[in-house]
């Protein structure tokens, strides 16, 4: 278990770093590099040279990736020219928000997920199973935004239960209009249903079919208790992996509903630094969630291989 | 993007591919051809190029010069699904979006495919040290959200179809590399590939001739989902308003005009579109499932 947790932490501080080169490379992949799509492109070569002096960007590549690289693990994400204040102050403004209109999602995603998928590995090929299946299905190939919009045209626009827009200000602010989060929410969910579902659905067909199944139902054992006894228990171990590691996805979707709905988290942070060519915010924004994906695919990991020792052995070929 | 993705990674990340059973000849052609709901998307797949790409030779309409006068009219004579906000035609609209969306999808996809294809195929191939530092890249760029690369990625280049291909190819090929990498994983040590060694045969040309001809049961399974998922990037991204400029369109960007449009209760602007994304999307799943059963591959494979 040691030798499989050094392993995989090794691996991931490997992935941070090559994120951070990634991230450094697309910083320099500016047009006319960092300081002019900073300072505009009539910025005279003596204000250029001085801003590269200022931060670091002086001096062969490596000297400046060093550089930056010190300043990103002390917490300096860079300052954001647009909305004069440092990436790392606007990212703790927002996080919180995401996180919580992200995790209110994932979460009534997996209680909604976890039983359908069940009960459809359970039922499969009959009746039940063909429907949600195809519900789910649909549900799959729909984008985001659209689910967002009949939402809206629905129950904003005809029917005019919950109001269409998400609850603005801080993040107390939001906490108390409960009412305005309903569609955020709902659309954040029902997408990662969709995707859950499936993914649970097959998890569980692999685990009906293991021998185990068919060893624990000829001793006798009663369908209940190999469903919860036997097969709950190893297919939790792909969920917890799948929830390590559907976080870009849960990412992508949360930013277009903030977008939809103009919740005031990170995603909608990123898309307005995205149209202001406000470079630092996005990348900032894009090495927070990258360094959360890699810490929450390795807990994922960590806690696969605490459920099912088969994994810890065979995490050694990979 | 796709949780697509994801449910490839465990299996890749446990082992080397349980080795996919093809059946021989055309056996998976007859094999797809009984799978009913397959079929069906393959004819809406159909139907959708001839309906983007054939059509506007039939239903003749003005996609390039707005008509402010004419604009946001309900379905009625002579516009069988209303018209738009500066006056287009909304059918019409549909299929030349339509046009700019397949081509950005079958572009990604296949640059995604030759892309994943040839890194994982060399990863896996090779192995030790090389492939450990591949597959870490791989894992690196995974880890970055799609649509925050891209929405970086949109506004550095303007966008145009060639840079769309490129911008969406470039963020998807991460998936096939892990499968194709399993693949060839588990094919290097067959014996005919070890015989090809011997015989002195150069590592390309067993690439090209062993590894990935043997995996060509995966790598058309995923292209089709490559091409339901770039749809669906294209299609947000569009809606972001970092799509294609005006007067071109896509699906994704009629939609954004329409969100506009919601509480007017002008549902032609909406419903269309959506349909539009979700009908091909769902049918090249559905396509993407029926290959996938009748390679004999496993659902992990996706």
């Amino acid at each position: 278990m040691i030798r499989f947790l050094l392993r995989r932490c090794a691996q991931a501080v490997v992935v941070l770093l090559l994120v951070s080169v990634i991230v450094f490379c697309l910083l320099h992949l500016l047009p006319g590099g960092p300081a002019r799509a900073i300072l505009g492109v009539h910025a005279t070569p003596t204000a250029v040279a001085a801003f590269n002096r200022e931060n670091g960007l002086e001096g062969p590549l490596p000297v400046q990736y060093w550089h930056w690289l010190t300043g990103v693990l002390s917490g300096n994400l860079g300052f954001s020219y647009v909305q004069n204040e440092s990436v790392a102050s606007l990212l703790g403004q927002r996080l919180p928000k995401t996180a919580f209109l992200a995790g209110i999602s994932v979460v009534l995603a997996v209680l909604i997920a976890v039983p359908v998928g069940f009960y459809q590995a359970v039922r499969r090929h009959r009746a039940g199973d063909y429907i949600l299946t195809t519900v789910t299905l649909v549900l799959y190939s729909t984008p985001a935004f659209w689910v967002a919009i009949i939402l809206i045209d629905v129950f904003a626009v005809r029917l005019h239960v919950v109001p269409a827009e998400a609850p603005q200000g801080s993040f107390s602010e939001v906490l108390s209009d409960p009412h305005a989060l309903v569609l955020p929410v709902l659309t954040i969910t029902l997408v990662t249903v969709a995707a859950f579902s499936r993914y649970i659905r097959s998890s569980v067909l692999d685990e009906l079919a293991q021998e185990y199944v068919r060893m624990a139902r000829s001793k006798g054992a009663g369908s209940r208790v190999i469903l919860f006894g036997h097969v709950l228990r190893n297919a939790a171990g792909p969920v917890v992996t799948l929830l390590g590691l559907s976080l870009p996805f849960i990412v992508s979707g949360t930013l277009i509903t903030e977008y939809v709905f103009n919740y005031p988290g990170v995603g909608l942070l990123a898309f307005n630094a995205a149209t202001s060519q406000d470079y630092p915010v996005i990348l900032g924004v894009v090495i927070v969630v990258a360094a959360a994906t890699v810490v929450g695919s390795l807990l994922a990991d960590i806690t696969h291989a605490v459920l099912d020792p088969r994994v810890r052995t065979a995490a050694g070929i990979a | 993007m796709s949780l697509e993705n994801v449910t490839t990674l465990g299996a890749a990340e446990v082992g080397p591919a349980t080795d996919s059973q093809q059946p021989p000849g055309r056996l998976w052609l007859s094999t797809f051809a009984r799978n009913r709901l397959a079929v069906i998307g393959l004819v809406v797949i159909v139907a959708l190029l001839l309906f983007s790409f054939v059509g506007p030779l039939f239903y003749h309409t003005d996609q390039i010069h707005t008509r402010l006068a004419m604009e946001t009219l309900p379905p009625g004579k002579g516009r069988p699904l209303g018209t738009d906000d500066v006056g287009y035609d909304e059918l019409g609209r549909l299929m030349v979006g339509g046009q700019t969306m397949l081509e950005v999808a079958f572009g990604a996809a296949a640059l995604a495919v030759v892309l994943g294809v040839l890194w994982g195929a060399v990863a896996g191939y090779v192995g030790g040290f090389i492939d450990g530092l591949m597959m870490r890249i791989v894992d690196a760029l995974l880890a970055i959200p799609a649509l925050l690369l891209l929405l970086f990625l949109a506004t550095v280049f303007r966008p145009s179809v060639p840079i769309l291909i490129l911008v969406v190819g470039v963020t998807a090929w991460l998936v096939p590399a892990r499968l194709i990498r399993a693949e060839a994983l588990s094919l290097r040590s067959r014996e005919y590939v070890l015989a090809a060694k011997t015989m002195g045969v150069r590592a390309p040309t067993i690439i090209f001739r062993h590894i990935i001809t043997n995996s060509i049961g995966t790598i058309l399974v995923n292209a089709t989902f490559q091409i339901a998922d770039a749809i669906l990037v294209v299609a947000a991204l569009s809606f972001l308003g970092l799509g294609i400029a005006p007067p071109a369109t896509n699906w994704g960007a009629m939609l954004s005009d329409g969100l506009n449009f919601t509480y007017s209760g002008f549902w032609w602007l909406t419903y269309p579109p959506g349909v539009a994304i979700v009908l091909t999307v769902l049918a090249f799943n559905v396509v993407g499932d029926g290959l996938r059963d009748a390679f004999g591959l496993d659902s992990k494979h996706g």
